[in-house]
């Protein structure tokens, strides 16, 4: 009797995958892409701690240990890396509540056919693509004939060169992205406001409040599981700044301000073919990132209740 | 209640504050305007101007010394139009294997009554926080033989786990459970169900995992410049990259008459390039907008 009882529940188990297979089909080939291509990736993180070479494969290479993060801990470009992703990450971070005071004040718009228009013109830069933002930046900051060139000139300045300023990186990087996103990334802020229910604000009306105080006691309270959850993903992601826009702002004039992890990663990796020293400072940035996520995500769910899983 | 909150909220002395506030509020979204659209209103009326024009800082309201030099000078650069081509057939393509792939998986995992769907939704997460990384999945495509193919701009990548979640939320809240029991008292299968009845009422969610892998099809440059190598294949964005970014470090190199005009027309390129590229992806936006608001609110509720 006892030994059919792992058999029965397999059987019942079965019979409920049977019943509904053509679920199974329908996951079928997001389950076979994520595998191939994000799954057996995951095992070939193993060359982090190998001598890999590409003619012995994988598993055929000898092992290296830990000299490869041990490379990197010691060598200059640690310091410069880490410092400039997280100056970038944490000066990204502190401007978090922009979207958040857009989205309240685009929700005290009466006029709704201006506030329309406004979220309309205010979305569209969050399509331009990053090639374009940066080539734009760059034309609209040359200190000799950009916009801000010509800005400088009309009070007879000299502009400073903005886009090849090691210290200004981070201050160009993380407000040209205010301005092409800010817009975008309040649309999840004002969707969470519609959802007031009008009643309050009638009966906040009634006992007098005025709009700050309606503000302050009905619409934030409204904002902040949102802006909770998002903020915790933002800390998964604090080591992550994004390659694709630092590596085309990147110049000889700024690289000491502007080499982050991701960039570094790819320069080692791709274009000088160090695979194993790539991937061991590739893994090192995910495990901090991954290990920040599950601390912030634990903390909050401590102190507010609130976590993503 | 009425009387605490009174005390809460004292009255305010008439609507003056108000309406200090309420201007206050139009000055701000005003000032806001002007610096969203003024950048790219430049960039068009630059790309309609004599470049000497626009050097000199002469060009901020309207074009001076009209031209179509810069678009006349696009039709000369072949490859700008392999790109376009090629990014058209990677947007479309790319889109419809995406959909079609993430759609289905959000579906499957909407149902409740599927037999590990725990274990299954984990699967999908956790590829959200942890990857292999540049190198690893470099190595796999190559594995592959998907390097430097057409395939690998559409294929490997296709999956997008948070376009799964807000889709799975989507059909979760909005597609009624007790359709689905009509549907198999009736014998009908899982597969025509979600074809012939969740999919037609899904039309909101369609619409925003469409805008937005396509735009992501669209605007990107990363897996072309680590998994493409034949010019003949590069994207768009790639072909931006050189003129725009590239190109723009080395010029101010160079004397003489013949470089002065390839930098003229070099300048005026930056211009027109920047609108052909990035006018359609801003005019597909409003079209799908109505569907937008709808499928985000519901994908934001709980996401």
């Amino acid at each position: 009797m006892r030994a059919s009882q792992p058999n029965m529940s397999l059987q019942r188990a079965l019979a409920r995958i049977g019943r509904n297979w053509g679920l199974y089909l329908l996951l079928l080939p997001a389950v076979t892409l994520l595998i191939c291509f994000t799954y057996k990736p995951m095992y070939g993180v193993v060359i982090a701690f190998k001598d890999f070479s590409p003619a012995l494969g994988i598993s055929g290479s000898p092992w290296a240990g830990l000299k490869y993060f041990e490379k990197y801990f010691h060598s200059y470009q640690f310091a410069v890396t880490i410092k400039n992703t997280l100056v970038i990450s944490l000066y990204s971070f502190v401007l978090f509540p922009i979207p958040i005071i857009f989205a309240l004040l685009v929700n005290q718009m009466r006029q709704n056919y201006f506030k329309r228009v406004f979220q309309t013109v205010t979305y569209m830069p969050h399509f331009i693509s990053t090639v374009v933002m940066v080539g734009l930046m760059m034309i609209l900051l040359s200190p000799g004939n950009g916009l801000i060139g010509h800005l400088y000139g009309l009070f007879g300045a000299e502009a400073p060169n903005v886009m090849g300023s090691a210290g200004l990186f981070s201050s160009v990087y993380v407000w040209s992205d205010v301005w092409q996103h800010t817009g975008w990334d309040s649309i999840i802020y004002i969707a969470a406001l519609s959802a007031v229910d009008p009643s309050l604000y009638e009966a906040a009306t009634v006992d007098g409040a005025s709009r700050w105080q309606k503000i302050r006691y009905i619409d934030i309270p409204m904002l902040i599981p949102t802006a909770i959850t998002l903020l915790i993903l933002r800390v998964g992601g604090l080591l992550g700044v994004g390659f694709e826009k630092a590596y085309l702002m990147q110049n000889n004039l700024n690289i000491s301000g502007s080499e982050v992890i991701s960039t570094y990663v790819y320069k080692i990796g791709l274009l000088s073919a160090q695979y194993s020293f790539s991937s061991a400072i590739n893994l090192f940035n995910t495990i901090i990132n991954f290990v920040l996520l599950i601390l912030v995500n634990w903390v909050s769910r401590r102190y507010s209740g609130q976590s993503l899983w | 209640m009425a009387a605490t909150a009174k005390q809460a909220w004292p009255t305010r002395k008439g609507s003056t504050s108000d309406k200090i506030t309420e201007v206050l509020l139009y000055v701000w979204a005003a000032i806001t305007l002007i610096v969203v659209l003024y950048p790219i209103y430049f960039i068009v009326i630059a790309s309609f101007s004599d470049p000497a024009a626009v050097g000199n800082g002469q060009v901020w309201l309207y074009p001076k010394g009209f031209t179509f030099d810069g678009y006349l000078e696009l039709l000369k650069h072949a490859n700008i139009w392999i790109g376009y081509r090629n990014t058209i057939l990677y947007t479309v393509v790319g889109t419809a294997i995406g959909l079609a792939v993430n759609l289905s998986a959000a579906y499957a995992l909407s149902r409740k009554d599927l037999f590990g769907r725990k274990a299954l939704t984990l699967f999908f997460i956790f590829t959200m926080f942890f990857n292999g990384g540049l190198i690893p999945t470099f190595l796999t495509i190559r594995d592959f033989h998907l390097y430097d193919t057409f395939l690998v701009m559409v294929l490997p990548f296709a999956v997008g786990v948070f376009d799964i979640i807000v889709a799975r939320t989507f059909f979760q809240t909005s597609i009624p459970g007790d359709l689905w029991e009509a549907a198999q008292i009736d014998g009908c299968g899982n597969l025509r169900y979600y074809v012939g009845v969740v999919l037609p009422l899904s039309k909101a969610v369609v619409a925003v995992l469409a805008l937005w892998i396509a735009v992501g099809h669209w605007n990107s440059y990363f897996n072309a410049l680590i998994y493409l190598q034949n010019k003949n294949l590069y994207p768009l964005q790639l072909v931006l990259r050189d003129i725009l970014i590239t190109n723009q470090m080395q010029s101010g190199m160079g004397t003489g008459e013949a470089a002065q005009i390839a930098m003229r027309l070099a300048n005026m390129l930056r211009y027109s390039v920047i609108v052909v590229s990035t006018i359609p992806i801003m005019c597909f936006y409003p079209l799908v907008q109505k569907y937008f608001n709808q499928g985000v609110m519901i994908g934001a509720v709980k996401s």
